[in-house]
């Protein structure tokens, strides 16, 4: 078996490592900006890396990041859950509705509600009924959209300024924050347009400017989350119930009481990711405006490989994405990144003796190239199909890499070993 | 024998499931530090037993103690509770996880909120060098072999403080020097004050290792003995309840013509072993070539690869002399390959259906059930009522669903509709396995009969006696190779295991 | 026989009892008699015009119960039927608007079009199942998100032009349209409906329905096809090539859904719009859950979705929140899976007991021989 150096989940498992994998990760971090710089360079603009597309990146990757850690619970404990989408709208409703009504903290406060409240109808299908779980999930996607828009149209009558496909605004955003001083330097910095200095600045900026609250106790998640399922002795029994649940059952782990949390906590998840699209970016909740983001949060933990910070990467990727597409002309320096980018990737498989694998991904380099020279535009629905486009290729290209639960979408009876 | 040298006493335990007694007001008795083996055939009720006494299941009535308590186990958490630890014959670990974490799960030490692995690692450690088991506590399990699997299993429920181990079938999956390992291990614990109870259907092992035997038939305990006061001959009529069958006598059907060729065939695992090596032998019209090995050491993979399953990396397979080893596996039964699968539940029957579709199974494109493109659901019927009359299947009509039937009905059906259709060869993998003794003599007599007719039958069993009993010729497999053929008018069932085992290899050569 | 069709529809007469039961209770909650507001429905519904507007809006989501049944029947979760649709009415409409010729012909090419595109773009899905093992579900869910992508693509940026504000391919020539039905209901002696006309694709969903049930129950690769969802390893026994089997399915089960969209497209828009009706697909996957994945029972089931769609907006005309009616259905999805899981496990064990009383003059004689 080979191991690749690349993947997260071979170092996330519970050992702690050394220095060594972290200089790795630095060393590559310094590569990955070095290339957006030439990249930018060469295209002319400074949307790669400026500190607001990194901004704006990390606002529409946090969405996506919390519905995959909530596929992430679910699907370690053993149940699919593609109703993810449905407990974000729940979410977004209740989040908006909350914060409308008590301000943006209750608002996420009521959104995890909102999408727990999903996770649980869920759970009570798919373990305690042992429904099929896509169908489940599907069924949730019908019914959470239904439900709110039921609510809608109690609540929201015309004097509140909300109707049945949105809420009125909220009371307020949730506060945002600069670091000092670091926050300012690093404009200053990314202002000289130094070549691979100030890229750097400006990345770094991004996550310290504008920066909301919400957004920092997000990403302290990933952490977190991994803390929970991999150092915990709950985390463990979560774990064992979505890869051999009759082994955890004979070990006496109250196996359904384990998947009621799984699911439930996913359920949560969903719902902060929604909650968070109001009350950090939007204001108001619409109809429609999850837009598919539960979807590409599967595609996310997909990508990620079921590990939170495989999750993260997925999120950061797709929401990365999707920031240059509001950008004009950055998506077409994107082109000109993918094509540099596996050209590394082509390289790195050639000093690892894979030359089939070299060969293709030299082949889509070049291709890309191409694309990159002559056109000059790229349609924005084109950034919007990445996402899938990428979880397609990475599930044709890796699926011996990627590792499912053992259990997952496997139905459970107590008693009825395997 | 006081009260209390006694580590487990069950009594008078009963357990019926829908249509099944499984336990009938049984006994067992074992001592402290003692090995006692549950000796009995497959459905004698053995595991239903230590499921009961590991309290994976509640008996309807009779008493359990444990060190001379009377002991209510409602769930394995009580059973551990009660020092109590089982190791199941299929493997319950978690391949993905480390070994250190399936040997923890469910009494994880912890610091705070933490799992303190350093304590449980130090712990696997200390224990691995006390019973002479060492383990990797990081490794994934799914990088392990067999053995080292059943390592972590014992060394999850000594973990768990337990001085009472059951270990179901500890030996039907491991090789011979793995069997010896174990038995050492089992020893190295018995002197350390560990109480060991073990099914098997092995005699040769129970009375090597035991203390103590307790022999089920059908549900009931009919034996409590010692290894010195019976041999493998008495426990084998105990076990079986009659004298052994001696081979067949009637009159050999075997003509010259060959039916089913097999040249040196050979196909891979996924992990790029051999799973069968350069296997050849030949079949002839009337005669039963039975396959004899220790399970798992390449039989179903045979059979996988005859069928076209799986794919071989060389060798021919010849059907009346035609060479059919390209073709799919559909053309290879409708130019005359039977099977009776070693799976009724997994590959022979669909369960949802009636039980003319499970009859139609395997034959849906070819005559009567097939007419041109469509099924013929009239034809259908009227066969399956025909194998039902003649096979003496019981069931309410054809178009009750499978899953309705005992598995010895449903087995009747499958091995009558394979006969039935008249194939040239009939590959019989463990045709009488789990199902009752009067399903199991009309099978016997069935495959007999056609192969008076002229059947040509390639039998896979398990069962020694059913081997020696039906066939003319007996094979054995080994490591995925034939390592000996036999004659089974002058085989004992010694000389055969030894020949399974891969110890005669060496004697021979 | 009769008993037999009577038990089969108590699991779906609860789900939708239990559905309604929830729908009831979230309208008390909101200060409405529930059996005003179902009163109010049935009254509506019970019109030629409401007759005609409930069973077009049947037809495409008995389609997709159709499409979406063809992959459960062995055991495939086509979930991407709502993206099959679409990319498929797509391109039957644009291909089908670049000529005229004679109608009926038009018409044929149009449909074998759309059963086409939408096989091709689920073909995708199980070619990578075959091909990499890669699971249908999960390659579905991408291939809608990828075909929305797609239509925005090929609305926006390739036909540009016409004077609508609404993004659409342009308009099919009459020739390609299908005639409408509204003389049954005259020959029948009813009212004509007005304003509404029942739609001529009701034939070729008839026809559709009969098909499926001929090719499924009838001919040897529905047998095939079954037997691998219910027994992947014995049906590979039987000589079944799994493979093949996915492709196919996912081929048939994706040119169903090519045609979800085209009753609506060939009956009434003469066009694929920026907003052309969504969400069959997966209202299709209910439909099929609640009709279990029978012929007749998903035409019973997609008329009942059908009538509560319709009936919605007198609800609505009521100042009763019409939302409901989703309710009803979202409920309906779960309940009747749980109801036929309930169902099932009774009948399964009246008939062990049935098949063990006709084996229990045996085991008396078994026990006499062990004694």
């Amino acid at each position: 078996m080979t191991v690749d150096v690349r993947e997260p989940s071979q170092d996330m498992t519970g050992r702690v490592k050394g220095w060594n994998t972290a200089t790795r990760w630095m060393a590559m971090a310094a590569i990955a900006v070095l290339i957006l710089a030439i990249v930018q360079q060469i295209e002319g603009t400074n949307q790669l890396t400026s500190s607001s597309t990194w901004s704006s990146a990390l606002r529409l990757g946090a969405p996506i990041l919390l519905a995959g850690l909530g596929g992430l619970f679910s699907e370690r404990a053993g149940i699919v859950n593609i109703g993810l989408e449905g407990m974000m709208i729940a979410g977004m409703w209740f989040g908006a509705w909350a914060g409308w009504q008590y301000g943006p903290w209750t608002g996420v406060a009521l959104g995890v509600a909102g999408g727990a409240v999903f996770g649980l109808i869920h759970a009570v299908a798919t373990v305690t009924f042992a429904v099929d779980q896509i169908v489940s999930g599907v069924a949730i996607n019908i019914l959470a959209p239904a439900s709110v828009r039921f609510l809608s149209s109690v609540i929201y009558t015309p004097d509140t300024g909300g109707g049945i496909t949105q809420s009125p605004r909220i009371k307020d955003f949730i506060k945002t924050f600069d670091v000092p001083w670091l926050s300012n330097w690093l404009v200053d910095i990314e202002e000289k347009a130094w070549f691979f200095v100030s890229d750097l600045a400006g990345i770094l900026g991004g996550f310290v400017t504008n920066m909301s609250w919400l957004t920092v106790i997000v990403l302290f998640l990933v952490p977190f989350s991994w803390w929970l399922l991999w150092k915990t002795a709950w985390g463990l029994r979560l774990r064992s119930v979505g890869e051999n649940p009759w082994a955890a059952e004979s070990l006496g782990v109250a196996v359904i009481r384990m998947k009621y949390w799984g699911v439930t906590i996913s359920g949560a998840f969903a719902g902060l990711a929604g909650a968070y699209l109001v009350v950090v970016s939007q204001g108001i909740y619409r109809e429609g405006s999850t837009a598919g983001r539960g979807f590409i949060g599967l595609a996310a933990l997909i990508f990620g490989n079921y590990n939170p910070f495989g999750v993260l990467a997925g999120a950061g990727v797709f929401g990365y994405s999707q920031a240059l597409s509001l950008r004009a002309g950055a998506v077409h320096a994107l082109l000109l990144l993918v094509a540099v980018g596996l050209l590394v990737l082509a390289v790195y498989a050639i000093y690892q003796k894979k030359f089939a694998n070299a060969g293709i991904q030299a082949a889509f380099a070049v291709g890309f190239y191409f694309w990159w020279a002559t056109s000059d535009v790229v349609a924005n629905q084109i950034i919007t199909a990445t996402p899938y486009v990428i979880t397609l290729l990475v599930l044709a290209m890796a699926t011996q890499r990627l590792r499912m639960p053992a259990a997952d979408g496997i139905p459970y009876r107590k008693g009825e070993a395997h | 024998m006081t009260e209390g040298d006694r580590a487990v006493e069950l009594i008078n335990i009963t357990k019926t499931f829908p249509g099944v007694v499984a336990n009938d007001d049984v006994n067992l008795s074992v001592g402290l530090a003692e090995i006692h083996a549950v000796v009995g055939e497959n459905g004698a009720g053995k595991s239903t037993l230590m499921k009961i006494l590991y309290g994976m299941q509640q008996p309807d009535s009779g008493d359990i103690r444990v060190r001379g308590e009377m002991t209510k186990l409602h769930t394995p958490k009580d059973a551990i509770a009660h020092g109590i630890g089982m190791v199941h014959q299929h493997f319950m670990l978690a391949d993905n996880l480390t070994i250190l974490e399936n040997i923890i799960l469910g009494s994880e030490p912890k610091k705070g909120v933490q799992i303190d692995s350093a304590f449980a690692r130090a712990r696997i450690k200390e224990l691995g060098e006390q019973y002479g088991m060492p383990l990797d506590p990081d490794a994934k399990v799914e990088m392990l072999t067999i053995g080292e699997r059943q390592r972590v299993e014992i060394m999850k429920v000594l973990y768990r403080g337990a001085t009472i181990l059951i270990l179901d079938e500890p030996t039907a999956v491991l090789v011979p020097q793995e069997v010896d390992e174990l038995f050492a291990s089992l020893k190295e614990l018995q002197a350390e004050g560990v109480t060991i109870i073990f099914i098997s259907h092995k005699l040769d092992e129970v009375l090597a290792i035991s203390d103590g035997i307790t022999v089920m038939r059908g549900g009931k305990t009919v034996a409590s003995t010692t290894p010195q006061d019976v041999n493998a001959q008495e426990l084998a009529e105990l076990m079986v309840g009659s004298e052994l069958p001696t081979p067949e006598t009637t009159a050999s059907t075997v003509t010259d013509v060959v039916e089913l060729s097999i040249n040196g065939l050979s196909a891979l695992h996924s992990d790029g072993r051999h799973a069968i090596e350069d296997v050849s032998f030949k079949i002839h019209r009337g005669e039963i070539v039975g396959i004899a090995g220790v399970e798992g050491n390449g039989q179903s993979e045979l059979v996988d690869t005859i069928m076209g399953i799986r794919e071989a990396v060389s060798g021919t397979v010849a059907l009346h002399g035609s060479d059919i080893s390209e073709l799919p596996t559909k053309e290879r039964r409708t130019s005359g390959i039977g099977i009776i699968p070693e799976d009724r539940h997994r590959q022979g029957l669909l369960l949802d259906s009636p039980l003319w579709e499970n009859a139609m199974l395997g034959h849906q494109s070819v005559a009567p059930f097939a007419n041109g493109l469509l099924v013929d659901r009239t034809a259908a019927r009227e066969l399956t009522e025909k194998v039902i009359e003649r096979f003496d299947v019981r069931t309410p009509s054809a178009d009750t669903h499978a899953v309705a039937l005992s598995g010895g009905n449903q087995q009747k059906l499958i091995a009558g509709k394979e006969i039935f259709l008249e194939p040239g060869v009939l590959i019989a993998a463990h045709p009488t396995r789990g199902i009752d003794v009067g399903a199991q003599a009309a099978i016997w007599d069935e495959l007999r009969d056609a192969r008076k007719a002229g059947l040509a039958v390639l039998l896979i069993s398990a069962d020694l006696e059913e081997l020696i009993g039906l066939s003319d010729r007996l094979l054995v497999i080994f490591d995925g190779k034939i390592v000996a053929e036999l004659d089974p008018g002058e085989v004992t069932p010694k000389s055969l295991g030894s020949h399974m085992t891969g110890v005669s290899m060496e004697e021979s050569a | 026989m009769i008993k037999r069709i009577g038990l089969s529809l108590i699991a779906p007469a609860i789900a939708v009892a239990f559905a309604v039961g929830v729908a009831s209770l979230a309208l008390v909650l909101v200060d409405v008699n529930p059996f005003y507001a179902f009163g109010l429905m049935w009254d509506f519904a019970t019109t030629s015009t409401s007759v005609a507007s409930i069973i077009n809006r049947a037809i495409p989501l008995y389609v997709s119960a159709i499409a979406v049944a063809l992959g459960f029947k062995m055991g495939l979760f086509n979930i991407g039927v709502e993206g099959q649709y679409l990319v498929a009415a797509l391109f039957a409409a644009w291909i089908g608007a670049q000529f005229t010729i004679w109608g009926p012909l038009h018409t044929l090419i149009i449909i074998l079009i759309a059963a086409g595109v939408g096989a091709a773009w689920a073909g995708i899905a199980g070619y990578l199942k075959i091909t990499r093992g890669v699971n249908e579900v999960v390659s579905t869910i991408m291939l809608n998100f990828i075909g929305f992508s797609v239509i925005g693509f090929v609305l926006g940026q390739i036909i540009i032009g016409g004077d609508s504000l609404i993004q659409s391919t342009p308009l099919l020539p009459e020739s390609a349209m299908i005639p409408g039905l509204n003389w049954i209901f005259t020959l029948l002696g009813f009212s004509e409906p007005r304003g509404t006309e029942l739609q001529g694709f009701l034939i070729i969903a008839i026809i559709l329905g009969i098909a499926y049930r001929f090719l499924v129950w009838k001919t040897r690769f529905g047998f095939e096809l079954r037997a691998s969802g219910m027994n992947p390893t014995a049906a590979r026994m039987s000589g079944v090539n799994p493979k093949r089997m996915v492709l196919y399915t996912m081929l048939l089960s994706g040119g169903a859904a090519g045609l979800v969209g085209l009753s609506t497209m060939l009956g009434k828009l003469g066009a694929f719009t920026q907003d052309f009706p969504r969400m069959y697909g997966f209202t299709g996957i209910a439909v099929a859950l609640l009709g279990r994945n029978n012929a007749v029972g998903m035409a019973l089931g997609a008329l009942l979705f059908g009538f509560m769609d319709r009936s919605a907006l007198i609800l609505d005309l009521n100042d009763i929140p019409k939302e409901i009616v989703q309710i009803i259905q979202g409920v309906i999805v779960l309940a009747v899976v749980i109801a036929y899981e309930i169902v099932n496990r009774w009948l399964q064990n009246r008939e062990v007991k049935a098949a063990s009383d006709a084996t229990k003059s045996f085991s008396e004689q078994a026990e006499e021989v062990a004694a």
